[in-house]
């Protein structure tokens, strides 16, 4: 077992129980490591940073969406390397490239290199979040985006604080299908 | 917005996961298949009339264990399946087993009865009704399946769909056998066996589009 698999892994078990630190620090290192492998896998098929860089969020944010669904009895790498792999394919299938044959490679090849260099990407992600519908918008805009707390989101949404909590993660759910939608350059 | 402000506002007040919600949504919706197969045959076929007889009894009780056995197998690999990664630890090749078991069993038998009975006992007089059935019956059940599948964000979607339409063909079969009257090991090899197969295709080629997420 590598020691990045190791502390990510550490990462990972603290985000699930609501680690707010542990989240961001395990996302920006998946995020390196996504650039890496998505540049390097896009390249072959003509396409540049721009597209690298839609890719590592979608992956991102796939991966926050779904963090309950990996099992701390497993490694964490196969985890991560599925949800890319499978956002590339779905990417490739989008944009018509390809017949979307991506071979499957050593697993632990999303891990091996990261890359720092952020490209800017084609979409925004905030003029998305406009799109959806009122309270969704409201929810991710005062949590995720001004930062406040779920009790004063929900005083400034008028929602009670379990519907802001559930307008988040249908608002991001969907979110994730705008991109998808959004992404098929 | 960049990839880091993205990673900044995802990770502003960050909720705790429910780590067995995974296990439990699809453990309930198998739950919930079973209730519902059982409920369309009970009400559309009705159990078979000879129920409460020994004769009956050993023939229901060999053919709802050859489909128990497949839907706890396969169930087993779909709790893995629906994950993510789930399909590069997961060699499913166990779910064969009941299969080849009752195919050598309906061999056997089929070998030691003289030939004019061979029809008889492969096609008995019911394999158009089980033909139709166990598929009819399975429908709903594939879609609470599928249901709660996706909400696991599965990577591999054809072998997912296929585990998916394997478990509610198998939960469709148990409960069809219920009514069912062909009791001959051929049969339940052929028929069962066959519609459980069918189903299973059926979810392998409708997986990629249904559980897409």
């Amino acid at each position: 077992m590598t020691t990045t698999e190791t502390e990510l892994k550490a990462l990972m078990l603290a985000s699930q129980g609501g680690d707010a630190a542990s989240h961001r620090m395990l996302l920006d290192r998946l995020s390196r490591h996504l650039r890496a492998y998505y540049k390097g896998k896009l390249a072959s098929f003509g396409k540049g940073a721009t597209e690298a860089e839609d890719l590592v969020q979608e992956a991102v944010l796939a991966i926050h969406v779904h963090r309950h669904s990996y099992d701390p009895a497993e490694p964490l790498t196969p985890w991560v390397y599925a949800i890319a792999r499978y956002k590339l394919i779905d990417f490739l299938r989008r944009s018509k490239t390809s017949r979307a044959d991506v071979p499957l490679d050593e697993v632990n090849d999303i891990i091996a290199h990261d890359d720092h260099f952020a490209a800017e990407n084609s979409y925004d992600v905030r003029r998305l979040i406009a799109k959806l519908p009122k309270k969704m918008q409201c929810a991710i805009g005062a949590v995720k985006l001004d930062g406040l707390s779920v009790a004063e989101a929900a005083q400034r949404c008028r929602l009670s604080e379990p519907a802001v909590k559930v307008s988040i993660h249908r608002g991001l759910k969907a979110l994730a299908d705008l991109i998808a939608k959004e992404v098929k350059a | 917005m960049n990839t880091d402000e993205l990673v900044a506002a995802l990770s502003r007040h960050v909720e705790p996961v429910d780590r067995g919600v995974i296990r439990r949504t699809i453990g309930l919706a198998l739950a919930a298949a079973i209730v519902v197969s059982l409920g369309l045959m009970g009400l559309w076929l009705g159990v078979r009339a000879d129920f409460m007889t020994a004769h009956a009894a050993a023939f229901l009780v060999a053919k709802i264990a050859f489909a128990i056995a497949i839907v706890g197998i396969a169930s087993i690999y779909l709790f893995r399946l629906a994950r993510p990664g789930g399909e590069s630890r997961t060699v499913s090749l166990w779910v064969m087993a009941p299969f080849a078991a009752a195919i050598l069993l309906a061999i056997a038998s089929l070998g030691v009865a003289p030939h004019s009975h061979w029809n008889k006992m492969i096609l008995d007089d019911e394999w158009l009704e089980c033909l139709l059935s166990i598929p009819i019956i399975a429908i709903v059940p594939f879609a609470v399946l599928v249901w709660a599948v996706r909400k696991a964000a599965p990577t591999d979607l054809v072998r997912t769909g296929a585990f998916t339409g394997l478990v509610a063909g198998g939960v469709s079969a148990a409960a069809y056998a219920l009514h069912c009257t062909g009791d001959s090991v051929p049969f339940v090899a052929v028929w069962y066996g066959g519609t459980i197969v069918l189903c299973t295709v059926a979810g392998a080629l409708s997986g990629p589009r249904l559980l897409r997420w």
